[in-house]
């Protein structure tokens, strides 16, 4: 369906014709709590876009500015060409939003409430029908299609919950903490549609806490702390862009006396279970001086590994401030 | 603005509210019972003038109806979590108070209706002037339908709590507003609390409308109510937008 309206859209100079979503010194007040403080990004056509965040870092905030369906103080969010502050109702036909707290009317059937939701778009009654009838399937859900939601399991109300986002085949979906707390059946349906419609074409940002999850879907992600942007880039960048703190992780065949591995090259030590755990920003060196020590000292390496930082590490350091 | 898509919103949510909420308790509660209730207290075995009265009991019932509906709908969709979804779909603050509105307006239209049609069947009682009498219930359903809505966007997050918000404001109201007391029998201070009531104005145009023995113009009467109409969808506007900024 191509919603919108070409002639609202305000086009002078807002933004690259490829970015669907372009954001510029976005920023919202709680009373005296800044909640999102002179956030910019833009995300591109197509991009599948990731939001992370520690609890209260202003992620949720963010979505709520970027599907208008709370107003900033200062800043502009601009929607495929389209100012979603001044044009908000022709904005939000390009969207589909699954909000942090965006339950599903429980007094209504699954199909009513996609039928609800068409109508909200504008969705012929024919194209209702057909969609709902493809996403109840696509979402195991068809054959309890006429069930009040109120007797629905939390997971299958999640997918009723995506289903009536995605309806109208929006350009761009925003999708808050979508999987958590669900059952991995519901969680794995759940990421697949999404996987779909991205390759589809559709542009989708996702905020999460799940950074496997990110890392896994997401082509870039923002990470976000008290309310401010910290780095975006692919997660495989960001990893790159932090491997001083490669790891060798170490098993000895009894205690030992840390100090005596103390190098240039060895940043910290730490106990993981009975196996230590050296960041280094020089693997090779690390791993020389780790063995050289312990035929000195006539130790046992009874395992050894190595790994480069995995995005956790990366969002944990740069959320804490320390780099 | 996008006026079709406004309308479109407005339809749509108005569709949705009646699907859902005309079939909440509180809504039958407050709506018909309550009306019956009083009904049934003060005109039932007694010796009154029904032709004197009965303008009085229908603005009374529209008043109910009309207004029960509103209130419940914000609080409801805060506390079920489905308000964040409906402020992320294609509608404003503005689509929403009106589509509540129309929801409340019809259910109000719908059973004062049903009362006026039997009380003129069944009683006998004749209209003098028809038209006002069209336009009074649909304003009437209106204003009232647009009260039950600010009462709504008072930042309540729980029903019932905000119902009973809503009781305290129409109790008094039914009281002052010469539903019992006729407002030609009314004197003093009563005079002046009565004025400040929009039912006070329904009240009086159904007189004109049934009697023609109203006390004020019903073209002020009508004026005043739709004043009353702007006032409170405005206000109601204002102070959702307002609990929004505040958060969701």
């Amino acid at each position: 369906m191509e919603a919108g309206h070409e002639e609202d859209r305000d086009q002078p100079g807002l933004g690259d014709e490829m970015d669907a979503i372009l954001v510029d010194s976005l920023s919202k007040k709680f009373g005296d709590t800044i909640a999102v403080d002179k956030v910019s990004f833009a995300v591109k056509e197509g991009e599948f876009f990731g939001l992370l965040g520690p609890n209260g870092a202003g992620k949720t905030t963010t979505i709520r500015l970027l599907t208008g369906i709370i107003e900033p103080d200062s800043g502009s969010v601009v929607i495929e060409g389209i100012d979603l502050i001044k044009h908000p109702l022709e904005a939000k036909m390009k969207l589909g939003c699954i909000p942090e707290v965006g339950n599903v009317y429980q007094d209504l059937s699954a199909w009513e409430n996609l039928d609800l939701m068409g109508r909200f778009y504008g969705l012929p009654r024919q194209e209702r029908k057909t969609r709902s009838e493809e996403l109840l399937s696509e979402l195991s859900l068809l054959e309890r299609k006429d069930d009040f939601v109120r007797t629905f399991s939390k997971g299958m109300r999640q997918r009723v919950s995506i289903a009536c986002a995605m309806i109208h085949q929006p350009h761009i979906l925003f999708l808050d903490e979508p999987t958590e707390g669900l059952d991995v059946h519901s969680r794995r349906v759940i990421v697949e549609l999404v996987k779909k419609m991205n390759t589809q074409g559709s542009t989708i940002v996702l905020t999460t806490h799940n950074i496997e999850e990110a890392n896994k879907l997401c082509q870039r992600v923002c990470i976000i702390n008290k309310g401010r942007v910290i780095a975006i880039e692919a997660p495989e960048m960001l990893r790159r862009a932090y491997e001083g703190i490669q790891m060798v992780e170490v098993a000895f065949d009894r205690k030992v006396d840390l100090s005596s591995f103390a190098s240039e090259h060895v940043s910290r030590v730490e106990a993981i279970g009975d196996k230590w755990r050296f960041y280094t920003d020089d693997t090779d060196e690390a791993i020389r001086r780790i063995a050289r020590v312990g035929e000195e000292r006539g130790l046992k390496i009874t395992s050894m590994t190595t790994a480069g930082p995995t995005l956790e590490d990366v969002f944990v350091k740069l959320t804490e401030g320390t780099i | 603005m996008n006026c079709s898509l406004l309308l479109r919103g407005v339809f749509v949510v108005a569709r949705k509210d009646m699907r859902i909420y005309y079939r909440k308790a509180p809504v039958y509660i407050f709506g018909l019972l309550l009306p019956a209730f009083l009904f049934f207290a003060f005109f039932v075995g007694r010796q009154l003038d029904i032709p004197t009265y009965f303008p009085g009991f229908l603005a009374m019932s529209l008043f109910f109806t009309a207004s029960s509906v509103g209130p419940i709908i914000v609080p409801w969709e805060k506390q079920a979590g489905t308000f964040e979804r409906l402020l992320s779909l294609p509608v404003s603050v503005t689509t929403i108070i009106l589509g509540d509105m129309l929801a409340g307006a019809l259910f109000g239209l719908l059973i004062s209706t049903i009362i006026g049609v039997l009380g003129i069947a069944i009683l006998g009682l004749s209209v003098t002037n028809v038209t006002l009498l069209a336009v009074l219930i649909l304003l009437g359903n209106l204003c009232f339908a647009a009260m039950g809505e600010l009462i709504s966007s008072t930042g309540g997050r729980t029903p019932s709590n905000v119902m009973m918000l809503s009781a305290l404001v129409r109790f008094p109201l039914i009281f002052i507003s010469g539903v019992f007391v006729p407002l030609s029998q009314m004197s003093g201070s009563g005079v002046i609390f009565a004025y400040l009531s929009p039912l006070a104005y329904l009240v009086d145009g159904f007189d004109a409308s049934f009697s023609q023995s109203s006390v004020i113009p019903w073209a002020i009467d009508v004026l005043v109510l739709l004043v009353f109409t702007f006032l409170f969808a405005f206000g109601a506007r204002k102070l959702l937008r307002r609990n929004l900024m505040k958060g969701v």
